[in-house]
């Protein structure tokens, strides 16, 4: 199948208009000895064809399992509304909104989401959307670096593995100095952390709620980092923030997360969202493209691209990211799915999480051998340990259909038995409970 | 139009939770939760529908308007592949589920999706292997460019610098600033062609890699492009294909037999996928044998039962550059369209793109100034420089197109030609379609000459005039405020 519309006539015309007699002679500027040394690829298949065979490979993965796997990336729902919206190809075929005037749609849509964004974090501004949670942390701890004129990260190991790789990853090649601290009781430890702030400490990043689920209210550790001169980072899980104390309440300078919660298929890993809010002093430090409100030459309200001279399109080797394409469909969806669920709908979600995660812990510690963390509050995700190995007793578990948590053992040194468990508001009591007898069986066979 | 939140009505839902089914928990302690509600407007599902509809209403898209937007390949992206995509057996498909235990047996179907496209792609760029994981071009780049860094300090050398031609994307000398290179600019010659003197001049064994697109950003294949990979390989440094513009060389030319180490590919140019109004994109990036071992983690990998695993134990790996495996929605769509075209669909692809660029190219020759007299490959790039003398500027004539529903080729890039429009038809425009812009374009061009103030006017037909970008940034007004 092709989809190009030329007919045969078309293509003689044309060649006739450039003077040349064939297509070939258009390459000719691509020496011989340059071509292709092979191109070895199948034959086109009809649109049909293709579906099936996707089809059959979508069933080839266990998508259907009842799941409580989360850590960093969750199951919710996404209203069918949010769908229509988004796949109205006046949204998903055009390109960044370069020419205001055939493009207040999506200005105007962006505007909303980066209000909605400072709305949820509690800080002045927004961007238009980075990659996903990772290069946000990793963007913001760059901003940090650049304001401050110091190199030092201090990041609490309750954020997510995965994070804290791609961040030693992107700074290989550059002078930063990092200290993990360690978490201790479920929870940063303000400790350690105190002990390795100095006024080299360009940015400190937390992550609320951490990994391992426990909830914290970071406003003395935040205080602190700001005597010293040195950012506060965020890291946090949007949906939470229907309900938990906002990173702008703690003061942070910096939010930055992963928006997949917020309307995004899961997908297998993206595409997703990372979103970035930060307190307005620092909007000139900020990474991609930026929103702004003004007026046309009749004084009406309309939007357009600003502060474009961050940008690499600008800046070139001077520009405060290299961020071109962003995910800006995913960021639509946001903003959609905020506005589908309003200011209540929004509290009552995370009202939700919180107490069917509740209601899943005590049925759980009611199962011999299980212990339920609880040194800390949680929001929709905690930790169990386990008579034994969690990977072992989730791997049992497929079999009776469910992804029932993820074992830490994987990510965290020491912490085979443990398994940490997300439930969100899809999962309903009669899961929860089947989830429990499934766990009770498993453990003692 | 309204903003959303000045529609908010205190009271109106647009989406209903089950009732609760679990016994009441105690509350959080007050400390942990928020103080204030959020200004989310309130409202029914209908009123977001329509407000959104309402919007979308104001945008130029592929599907609405011809959008010659050059260097971005705004091709018609096929309507299937959005169904695919949606399968539920993919899009509810959790990416830690192979960390599971024996849990890639769980991910079979999507952990294929990703070795066969990874196998196609080496086989269109030349490549030996590819990492699906770059989430746009400029991540690819990022990545390319950090695998650069890996292979030289594994062969004990530390390099300062990263050449770029003053004709590159943005996002070229950006990538290599971030990854830690101080950037060296060779300047374009009179002939259209990096030059090549100077070139040579900056060439030495402190250079990690010489980045460039071919065809390059003037939509020119750059003959000389061997000659110059040859020499940045004498001093040991590396090739960087910036593979925006692959579209034009599919089937005719691969950046491996070119001489290229490394390749980024924008699957949402090249591929089909859609735009997305600015992202998701993808940007999986191709390198030769000698940086296989660097790739990111995890690689995908086919084991002799001929089953698919994910492996993570690489001591040479740069690491992590994206939390999972790629932007997956975004590789599946690429992969649905690869099947489809084949081999005659991509290779016809890159050939009706060339013509299309190359008709438009003569059409408008006389009217505009050609940046550069000589053959174009997928795009062609004009100055205005000869209307802007009577005051009609690149943006002027942009903002005229619009009016006549036509969305401007891209403007102002690349920044070595005055007053540049960089026109882009892909391949699956038609030849009406394309007549009619050209007759625009002369149109524009006639008006230049004889009413440049009804070019400066426009747009005049669009739900709003030319905005105040000034004000926008010295007054900088980010978000509604209640
Ligand atoms: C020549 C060139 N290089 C690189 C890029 C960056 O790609 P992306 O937007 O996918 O990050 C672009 C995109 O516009 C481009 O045109």
């Amino acid at each position: 199948m092709s989809y190009t519309p030329h007919t045969q006539e078309d293509i003689k015309q044309m060649l006739q208009a450039i003077g040349v007699s064939n297509i070939e002679e258009l390459f000719k500027d691509i020496p011989k000895g340059l071509r292709a040394k092979s191109f070895n690829l199948p034959h086109g298949k009809s649109e049909i064809e293709v579906t099936n065979h996707l089809k059959g490979l979508s069933e080839k993965n266990a998508a259907n399992l009842i799941s409580f796997v989360g850590a960093g990336f969750y199951d919710h729902f996404i209203p069918a509304a949010l769908d229509a919206i988004v796949n109205r190809p006046e949204f998903y075929t055009a390109y960044t909104p370069y020419q205001p005037e055939c493009s207040q749609g999506w200005l105007q849509s962006i505007y909303e989401y980066q209000t909605a964004i400072c709305e949820l974090t509690g800080l002045d501004v927004s961007n238009a959307s980075l990659y996903d949670g990772g290069t946000a942390v990793y963007e913001a701890a760059m901003m940090a670096i650049r304001f401050t004129g110091r190199n030092k990260i201090i990041m609490d190991s309750g954020m997510s593995l995965i994070y804290r790789a791609m961040l030693y990853t992107y700074t290989s090649n550059l002078s930063v100095e990092f200290v993990e601290i360690p978490v201790v009781h479920g929870q940063s430890s303000r400790e350690e952390l105190f002990k390795h702030l100095d006024d080299k400490t360009a940015a400190v990043i937390l992550q609320n709620p951490n990994f391992f689920g426990a909830v914290d209210d970071h406003s003395d550790v935040v205080e602190r980092v700001h005597k010293y001169g040195a950012l506060a980072i965020s890291s946090v899980y949007p949906v939470s923030l229907g309900m938990l104390k906002s990173p702008g309440e703690m003061n942070f300078d910096i939010a930055t997360g992963e928006g997949q919660s917020l309307g995004i298929p899961l997908s297998f890993g993206g595409p997703y969202l990372g979103f970035m809010a930060a307190k307005k002093e620092l909007v000139r430090q900020m990474p991609g493209r930026i929103v702004g409100e003004t007026v046309d030459s009749d004084g009406k309200r309309g939007f357009v691209l600003t502060l474009q001279t961050r940008e690499q399109h600008i800046r070139r080797e001077k520009a405060t990211s290299n961020i071109c394409s962003n995910e800006a469909l995913c960021a639509l969806r946001a903003v959609v799915f905020l506005s589908l669920l309003g200011r209540s709908g929004i509290k009552e979600m995370a009202e939700r999480n919180y107490q069917k995660a509740e209601f899943a812990k005590e049925v759980l510690s009611k199962i011999k051998g299980v212990e339920v963390k609880r040194s800390s509050p949680t929001f929709n995700e905690f930790t169990v340990m386990l008579p034994r190995r969690a990977d072992d007793v989730v791997y049992r578990m497929i079999d009776r259909g469910f992804a029932c948590g993820f074992p830490l053992g994987r990510f965290y040194k020491g912490m085979d038995n443990y398994l940490l468990i997300a439930v969100t508001e899809k999962r309903t009591k009669e899961e929860i409970c089947r989830l429990a007898d499934s766990l009770e069986a498993v453990l003692c066979s | 139009m309204q903003l959303i939140f000045e529609k908010h009505k205190q009271g109106r839902r647009g989406f209903c939770f089950p009732g609760p089914d679990v016994p009441l928990a105690k509350p959080l302690a007050a400390k942990y939760c928020r103080s204030k509600d959020t200004h989310i407007a309130s409202l029914s599902e209908l009123d977001v529908v329509r407000h959104y509809t309402n919007l979308s209403r104001l945008n130029f898209s592929v599907d609405t308007n011809f959008y010659p937007l050059g260097s971005c390949t705004m091709k018609y992206n096929p309507k299937f592949t959005e169904r695919i995509a949606a399968f539920e057996g993919f899009s509810n498909l959790h990416p830690l589920l192979p960390q599971l235990a024996g849990g890639g047996m769980l991910a079979q179907g999507s952990l294929e999706v990703l070795y066969e496209t990874e196998k196609f792609l080496s086989e269109i760029t030349g490549m030996s292997a590819f990492t699906m994981q770059p989430l746009a071009g400029a991540h690819g780049e990022l990545t390319g460019v950090m695998l650069i860094a890996a292979y030289h300090k594994n062969n004990g050398s530390r390099r300062k610098y990263v050449i770029v031609p003053d004709s590159s994307h943005g996002t070229n000398p950006a990538s290599a600033a971030i990854a830690g290179y101080q950037v060296i600019v060779i300047p374009t010659g009179k002939d259209g062609y990096m030059d090549l003197e100077q070139y040579k001049k900056h060439l030495n064994n402190d250079v990690a890699a010489v980045m460039l697109t071919c065809p390059d950003t003037l939509g020119i294949f750059n003959p000389h492009i061997k000659e110059i990979a040859d020499m940045a390989h004498q001093v040991g440094a590396l090739m960087y294909y910036d593979g925006a513009n692959l579209n034009a060389l599919l089937g005719k030319a691969r950046p491996g037999d070119l001489g290229f180490d490394v390749v980024h590919i924008n699957l949402h140019k090249t591929f089909g996928t859609p735009h997305g109004g600015g992202g998701p994109g993808a940007g999986p990036v191709g390198v030769s044998e000698a940086l296989v071992d660097f790739l990111p983690i995890p690689r995908v990998v086919r084991r002799s039962d001929a089953t698919y695993a994910l492996e993570y134990h690489r001591h040479k790996s740069i690491g992590y550059i994206a939390p999972f495996y790629g932007n997956f929605g975004v590789i599946l769509k690429a992969y649905a369209y690869m099947l489809c075209l084949g081999k005659d669909g991509l290779i016809e692809a890159a050939e009706l793109a060339v013509l299309n660029a190359n008709y438009c190219q003569v059409m408008l020759k006389d009217h505009y100034d050609l940046a550069f007299e000589k053959n174009c490959m997928h795009e062609c790039v004009f100055s205005a420089a000869r209307q802007a003398k009577n005051g009609v500027h690149a943006i002027d004539i942009a903002k005229y197109l619009i009016d006549k529903g036509y969305h401007p080729p891209t403007v102002y890039f690349p920044l070595i030609v005055k007053e540049a429009l960089m026109i882009e038809p892909t391949e699956t425009e038609s030849k009406e379609t394309i007549d009619a812009f050209i007759e625009v374009m002369i149109e524009i061009a006639g008006l230049a000459k004889d009413d440049p103030i009804r070019v400066k006017q426009a747009p005049l037909h669009m739900p709003i005039k030319r905005l105040d970008e000034t004000k926008a940034a010295r007054e900088p007004n980010l978000r509604w405020k209640p």
